[in-house]
């Protein structure tokens, strides 16, 4: 019987996802020896007319990492999943946007603008920006148009099942990879990872009182965080309650709160809304007025519960709304 | 009848590579164009977060080198709060730090670059690749290469947290400590990457130094390029990573400038093409003249050659007699050769594992005292660091409640933007005479690239090859040919 074909491709990305996948270690020949890869442009030679050439469905399974953000991730994606039985999700960016979705919170123009014009070493006199194309003794040179939004994988193709994480620890990429090579498929739209949230196995769960009360929400830069001890117990953010399980708690582990890297639980949409339901139980106050004072304490809400989400949130982008 | 030649993708890391080349109508490489076809925009979102949370969001402009934007971040943050950590926190960062370059110079050496002088630059495309690498070294030798990055990035998960997107760093110090059974445990780890580095540095002596037609090759002009170089040092002008002072040499090799990573703005300014989304640092004093060499352009070159270039040693004993030996055998200093690149990143990831077994054997890095905690009031840090493709800037500007308010970053790739543009171009027209295309030019191009182990190669660390496709085009557009490798 022929290996599977599988494809593995990314977006928007930085390549952590691709570390992830090479940190399998020795796991990663067995990966090789089962299934044929049809496509990683890290790795192996291709070309975008051999997976054009192929029959729909073609590739048992497609891998992709990163945000959508350029015109050709587009073009890429919606040939993968013409091509491919099943599209996983690979990583935060491809699930909800990632890191670099925090660039819904700003403009396309104020990036330009920084970059080129506004930053201190840019010496710039003639205002040039980079041009979609530029001629040089008659010759065209082509840049892509950068979009003005980032978009999570599946607003632009349809996704199968979610991989999460920044990256996804090796454990769970094996264990997804064994799960489909034996046919042993999630239902579609599944994450797949624990279906619980991260403080159910957080190894400082004990410590974690019936009752959380919060004054004053402290910071990282001028506390110290007592490594035996919850973070929200103590006054620091983390994500924990509103954050999938399954990474192993490794920043945790390393004396660091959560920032959601994971997405939300089960049966939360939002991962930034969940977290304010399960603040606003944590706040000790008598009064809408002093719920808010010990809420205010809080610096950077929008890009600490929405850290990895932002592009897949409800709120999506910030928006100028001019007031009339 | 002109010609173009597009190769793309080169790679890929925060998009793509891509090479245009220009043939005149006699069909010789007219002008050659390096793009960088991709922005994500760190220091615009980055805006309003507060400074703490940079060292874990800034890692994510490079999984491959996610510690060193950790860690030029984290000493972002100490100035920005001016705070000094104590002695254990700086030695478990740094321990953290010297651990990671060892890790990824020797990937770049084993999977990456290495092939091609390993293998060889001529061998089949089908072995010029790790398999090659294990094929010439034997499976036990490539075993322990696999061993040691297994050892070594668990070692940096257990420190940091994460190993792809550390969390350890916070200004003043670490989150995290380790303990004595962690220390010992760790120990054997350090001296596995000590044999390691002296093992490559062997394989590369015989295999390149013994070898006339690698060494003419190393030398050749088609690989040369008479620029200024830049690079930490210490306080004793010695190869530094993680800390000290930016020196900049000219290239006759005499020190012009020595400045606190605080002073860069005044030494370093961008240059904006409108044809790339990457800007192209040069020295302000010296001036941009174009995509040229020599001591009358501001171009400089950063990373492992430009490092030992730019310092007067190396800070460990071995690390020092294998520099010695180098500039010896290759003409004295400072080296122009770009293929050397390889030869002083071997040389780096032996004082980095000397320095990760020091401070292994130094049992105050076991040390509670991890953390000294800021009270001044934050306005503006500069980190520096010198990651493996080079020296990485971080500043932030913040309110005074450390919400940022302005960001700057000058990362390593980013400095050998116009060298690389060069190299690449400099090949090309070493390689394409009166049209003809050979086949072999796709290697050597890709040569002129891996030497400076452009972050854009990221995971190809993992495979050792490049996807690379060249599509020679008429005026029209219309291709004529295609090569495919």
């Amino acid at each position: 019987m022929a290996k599977p074909k599988v494809a593995f491709y990314w977006c928007a990305s930085c390549g952590g996802c691709e570390e992830a996948v090479v940190d399998l270690h020795e796991k990663i020949l067995e990966v090789v020896e089962a299934v044929d890869i049809v496509l990683w442009p890290v790795a192996l030679d291709f070309k975008k007319s051999h997976i054009e050439a192929m029959k729909p469905g073609e590739i048992a399974v497609a891998f992709i990492n990163g945000a959508v953000r350029l015109s050709e991730n587009e073009e890429w994606v919606k040939l993968l999943r013409e091509k491919s039985g099943l599209v996983v999700a690979f990583g935060s960016c491809a699930h909800m946007g990632g890191i670099p979705g925090l660039a819904n919170y700003t403009t396309r123009e104020a990036i330009l603008a920084n970059k080129y014009f506004n930053a201190p070493t840019v010496d710039n006199k003639e205002n040039v920006l980079p041009q979609p194309e530029t001629k040089i003794n008659g010759h065209a040179l082509e840049l892509p148009r950068f979009w003005e939004d980032v978009k999570p994988l599946d607003e632009v193709i349809e996704v199968d099942c979610y991989l999460p994480g920044c990256p996804p620890p090796p454990d769970l990429i094996g264990s997804a990879v064994g799960a489909i090579l034996k046919g042993e498929l999630p239902p579609r739209g599944s994450v797949l990872a624990p279906a619980k949230s991260q403080c159910e196995s957080c190894p400082l769960n004990e410590s974690k009182p019936e009752k959380i009360a919060i004054t004053e929400f402290k910071r990282l830069a001028t506390s110290s965080a007592d490594p035996k001890t919850c973070f929200l117990a103590q006054g620091f953010v983390c994500l924990g309650p509103a954050t999938r399980s399954g990474c192993g708690e490794r920043c945790i582990r390393g004396n660091m709160p959560c920032r959601g890297c994971f997405g939300p639980p089960p049966q939360a949409l939002d991962q930034g809304t969940k977290f304010l339901s399960s603040l606003a139980a944590m706040l000790q106050a008598n009064t809408d007025e002093e719920a808010r004072a010990v809420a205010d304490t809080i610096v950077d809400p929008l890009g600490t519960f929405y850290r990895f989400s932002l592009p897949k949130s409800l709120l999506r982008r910030r928006c100028e709304h001019k007031r009339t | 009848m002109s010609r173009r030649i597009t190769i793309n993708p080169v790679t890929r890391l925060e998009g793509h590579g891509k090479i245009e080349i220009f043939l005149d109508d006699a069909g010789n490489v007219e002008r050659a164009f390096f793009q960088v076809p991709e922005l994500r925009g760190f220091e615009t979102f980055c805006l309003d977060r507060p400074a703490e949370e940079m060292p874990r969001i800034t890692p994510r402009i490079c999984g491959v080198c996610p510690t060193a934007h950790h860690m030029a971040s984290t000493r972002c943050l100490d100035d920005l709060w001016k705070v000094d950590p104590p002695p254990t926190a700086k030695k478990l960062r740094e321990l953290a730090y010297n651990a990671f370059m060892v890790e990824d110079h020797f990937l770049h050496f084993f999977f990456l670059g290495g092939p091609d002088f390993v293998v060889g630059p001529t061998a089949p495309a089908a072995q010029r690749n790790i398999l090659g690498v294990i094929g010439r070294v034997g499976r036990e030798i490539a075993g322990q290469v696999i061993r040691l990055r297994r050892e070594v990035r668990q070692m940096m998960e257990t420190m940091m947290g994460k190993v792809i997107h550390p969390v350890f760093g916070l200004p003043g110090g670490v989150s995290r400590g380790i303990s004595e059974d962690e220390r010992k445990k760790f120990q054997p780890t350090g001296k596995l990457a000590l044999e390691l580095a002296q093992f490559a540095l062997k394989l590369f002596n015989d295999i390149v130094l013994g070898n006339k037609q690698y060494v003419d090759l190393v030398l050749s002009d088609t690989y040369t390029h008479k620029t200024y170089y830049m690079g930490l040092v210490d306080e004793r002008n010695r190869v530094s990573f993680y800390d000290g002072q930016i020196r900049l040499v000219d290239p006759a090799g005499k020190p012009r400038a020595k400045f606190a990573p605080r002073d860069y703005a005044k030494h370093i300014a961008e240059h904006v093409e409108p044809w790339t989304y990457i800007t192209f640092p040069y020295l302000k004093d010296v001036g941009w003249k174009g995509f040229v060499d020599g001591p009358e352009s501001g171009v400089y070159r950063v990373a492992p050659l430009a490092r030992l270039n730019a310092a007067d040693g190396m800070a460990t004993a071995r690390a020092q007699a294998e520099y010695e030996k180098m500039y010896q055998t290759l003409g004295g200093k400072p080296v122009h050769a770009t293929l050397a690149f390889h030869w002083a990143r071997l040389i780096e990831a032996l004082q980095a594992a000397e320095r990760m077994v020091e401070l292994l054997d130094d049992e105050s890095i076991t040390g509670s005292d991890i953390r000294r905690l800021p009270t001044a009031t934050p306005e503006e840090g500069v980190g520096v660091v010198e990651a493996p493709r080079g020296t990485l800037i971080h500043h932030y500007w913040t309110d005074p409640r450390g919400i940022l308010t302005r960001v700057n970053l000058i990362v390593a790739t980013n400095h050998n933007a116009a060298p690389m543009a060069m190299s690449v171009e400099k090949a090309a027209k070493g390689m394409i005479k009166g049209g003809n295309v050979s086949e072999g030019l796709l290697n050597t191009v890709e040569m002129a690239f891996r030497a400076y182990d452009p972050c854009h190669a990221c995971a190809t660390h993992a495979i050792g090859r490049t996807p690379l496709e060249l599509t020679i085009r008429n005026r029209e557009g219309k291709a004529l040919c295609v090569v495919r490798r």
